[in-house]
């Protein structure tokens, strides 16, 4: 049996490590939407969100240790998203 | 062949997971895109309407839903390891943070309807329109959200039951595994909400 055809066990310390890295990345996107001199506010929580995306999917949802199979169609998802909602979004920005 | 020796196959149900959550999250992109739009042709109304929405409350579900996450890959790691009892009550952790989530959720929306900010409130239809697509988006997408939620729920429930009957198991813990990945998405999906509406604005 190959290793992608099971399921891996993620250690309980590295979901807590996760889980840590998740609370500070909450804590800095509050603190940073109080800060009313940063004019990026909106890329800033963006950016924050899109860490705690990815730690959420690669750790919590194993992405990880995933086969090349799901790993692929993720990034195929993700790059369609990007399409319809960029496109869309520039092409109302700039009409 | 020997039937005993069958290991059940994980990658299969995961694929199908995976092709279900795709779906979820057109989904809620649609809605992301309209927000995004209506964001940049109503930027100050938006800044406006945001001001109404309190930090404190959307900051302690997002901690929650967090945890709740946590407690959901923990439950996957027990089971993994052949611990179904210590999997159920860190899914009983998961279905209770769920319930804290929608107790809040409950308390924004009710003192939003007494000052009656509402689709189609009394309140709400004197505002300008920027702040009214702002409150009807938060409506609609905090709702969506809420109604998978308990969904999630249901699903916790049910993969409970499953693992005490023994079809969930350490052997066999596909089941769970999608449940946690359905839940996860509840999560990620939150993880854009909050920011977009309670500190973006």
């Amino acid at each position: 049996m190959t290793s992608h055809e099971g399921s891996h066990i993620v250690p309980l310390r590295v979901n807590w490590y996760v889980y840590a890295a998740l609370l500070a990345l909450t804590a800095l996107t509050v603190a940073v939407a109080y800060m009313h001199f940063i004019f990026l506010h909106v890329v800033v929580a963006l950016v924050v969100a899109t860490a705690k995306a990815a730690l959420v999917m690669l750790y919590f949802m194993h992405l990880r240790w995933a086969s090349k199979t799901v790993i692929a169609m993720v990034l195929t998802m993700v790059t369609l998203l990007a399409i319809a909602i960029g496109f869309t979004f520039f092409d109302v920005a700039y009409r | 062949m020997n039937e005993h020796a069958r290991t059940h196959d994980a990658e299969t149900p995961r694929i199908g997971m995976w092709l279900f959550l795709f779906t979820e999250v057109l989904l809620f992109g649609g809605l992301f895109l309209l927000y995004a739009v209506y964001l940049h042709r109503y930027p100050d109304a938006f800044h406006l309407a945001g001001q109404g929405l309190d930090r404190p409350h959307g900051a302690l579900n997002t901690v929650v839903l967090i945890t709740s996450s946590l407690s959901m890959a923990l439950a996957v790691t027990a089971l993994q390891q052949g611990n179904g009892r210590a999997a159920q009550r860190r899914l009983l952790v998961t279905l209770a943070l769920a319930l804290t989530f929608l107790l809040v959720k409950y308390f924004e929306w009710s003192s939003h309807i007494h000052e009656g900010i509402y689709p189609q409130g009394p309140e709400l239809l004197k505002l300008p329109p920027g702040e009214m697509i702002f409150f009807n988006l938060y409506y609609l997408m905090t709702g969506l959200h809420a109604v998978h939620v308990i969904i999630g729920s249901g699903v916790i429930l049910f993969t409970l039951h499953k693992i005490s009957v023994g079809s969930v198991n350490a052997d066999n813990p596909a089941f769970l595994e999608n449940a946690g990945l359905y839940w996860h998405l509840v999560d990620l999906v939150w993880i854009y909400l909050f920011p977009l509406f309670y500190l973006v604005v």
